[in-house]
């Protein structure tokens, strides 16, 4: 059954593979996540602000986002950021945006609803005690969140964080319905050009499968390591 | 904005001769149904046989539900569809190869299957959470009582777990509903698909997105409402979800 079958395609593109497509794969992952998580964390806060628009605003947003596919969201930001540019920038035409920024804006905006979920429950786990010993204590609001509450909750939750961007980094793959080279668009660019679909696929499988296990067998490590003890 | 709205475009003709463009939309929107169904009973049957092979007390049973979350869970689902479309007719016999290249609906049949896999792996680690939050007495009764394990699974253990973890199994299915949009790119012309090449025939973004969101709201809405009129049917009593 691997008769026929063609390593040398793959280690020809592996530099095209690895620098091009892994590279856009990873910034993306990373920089979807850092937005994200800082998006999420404001929406959260805004959920539990306790003003009864700004929560109903967030809580639209979150419900709204994560009912829809992510393709779709997708498209959306596709056509929708060029129109939004030029509303911001006062423009006379819709603006071109690039294929990165216009995809980690989809993801950024995307997870946020996702990360605001989580980021909600690591500060719900959190007891009373703790805000008002620094209400007590003389701490304004933000010097509460920022001191005390968040800390706590970003670390109760870190694994849960990591493993939700474990995911984002699966999902990353489907800019792939924009023509984007991703690290599995550029598999599968080289795949159709050489007529390897066999190799290419099986070999980006295998790819995300690695990292994606290796990166989840780190976040379990992670978890026992840094389990608080009570 | 420039944009041209126009909101009439849904009663035009579409170009395929199929009717309007809503009833394009439509026809994508009965394909994601069923598309969702199957591949939710998929999930359903594959993702409960594994997620109890990982609670049984045999260590082979425990190992190979392991190893298929994990073979399923660590891929991107749209990786996993080029898998079962592209590569796997290429690594099989030839006469079957082209028996499966040949199946008329080929999209659709892998969609379901694919999705319903991807999705198993979930619903497995679903399934296993909720037997695992059982009391130890109760495999231990059910023992005491001497019911063989297929007996406790049947009788005591699954009647309870299922009822605990259907609030997490909803939202597992719709997450298989919005994955179903992934099988645009194995050209599965779903709800997702059918917006898409609206807006390329018609050059209408978006109204044919807005349609299509709109569409999925609803899915949304209905499946939330009825699961949660099934969850409060089936709340165990002197359960927090019971009475």
């Amino acid at each position: 059954m691997f008769g026929n079958f063609d390593f040398d395609v793959i280690s020809r593109s592996l530099p095209y593979l690895f620098r091009e497509g892994m590279t856009f794969t990873l910034t993306l992952t990373a920089l979807s996540a850092s937005g994200g998580l800082i998006f999420g964390t404001l929406i959260a806060l805004m959920r539990l602000s306790g003003y009864r628009l700004l929560g109903f605003v967030a809580g639209a947003y979150v419900d709204f986002m994560r009912s829809l596919p992510l393709v779709l969201v997708i498209f959306w930001f596709y056509f929708l950021v060029p129109y939004i540019g030029q509303w911001l920038t006062g423009a006379s035409r819709p603006i071109s945006v690039g294929a990165f920024a216009s995809s980690l804006i989809t993801f950024i905006m995307f997870e946020a609803a996702y990360f605001s979920e989580i980021m909600r429950a690591g500060i719900q786990s959190i007891s009373k005690g703790q805000p008002a010993a620094a209400q007590a204590l003389g701490l304004n609001y933000r010097q509460t969140m920022r001191y005390v509450v968040l800390p706590q909750a970003f670390r109760n939750m870190l694994p849960v964080l990591l493993t939700q961007t474990i995911v984002l980094f699966q999902d990353t793959s489907l800019v792939y319905v924009l023509s984007i080279p991703d690290f599995l668009g550029a598999a599968s660019k080289v795949a159709q050009r050489d007529g390897r679909l066999v190799e290419m696929y099986l070999f980006a499988a295998l790819v995300y499968f690695a990292i994606s296990c290796i990166a989840s067998f780190c976040v379990r490590r992670l978890q026992t390591r840094i389990a608080i003890v009570r | 904005m420039n944009y041209h709205w126009n909101w009439h475009i849904f009663l035009d003709p579409n170009p395929m001769g199929t009717g309007t463009y809503l009833d394009m939309l439509l026809a994508g929107l009965w394909l994601t149904i069923k598309t969702s169904l199957l591949a939710w009973i998929i999930a359903l049957i594959s993702g409960s046989i594994v997620g109890v092979m990982r609670t049984l007390p045999s260590k082979p049973a425990n190992w190979f539900g392991f190893a298929y979350v994990e073979f399923f869970r660590n891929m991107p689902l749209l990786v996993q569809l080029f898998l079962w479309f592209f590569v796997l007719p290429e690594l099989l016999p030839r006469s079957a190869g082209l028996w499966l290249k040949q199946l008329p609906n080929a999209p659709f049949w892998t969609a379901a299957i694919g999705v319903g896999l991807f999705m198993s792996a979930r619903v497995a680690v679903q399934l296993q959470a909720g037997i695992g939050s059982l009391p130890r007495g109760q495999r231990q009764a059910a023992t005491a009582l001497g019911l063989t394990t297929l007996q406790t699974y049947r009788y005591v253990l699954l009647p309870m777990a299922y009822r605990i973890v259907l609030p997490p199994l909803t939202s597992e299915f719709l997450s298989t509903i919005k994955n179903t949009a992934v099988a645009i790119t194995i050209g599965l012309l779903e709800l997702t698909g059918e917006a898409r090449s609206m807006q390329e025939f018609s050059f209408q973004v978006f109204e044919a997105f807005t349609a299509a969101t709109v569409l999925y709201l609803v899915i949304n809405i209905i499946v939330v409402t009825l699961m949660r009129l099934i969850e409060r049917r089936v709340a165990i009593p002197g359960y927090i979800s019971g009475k």
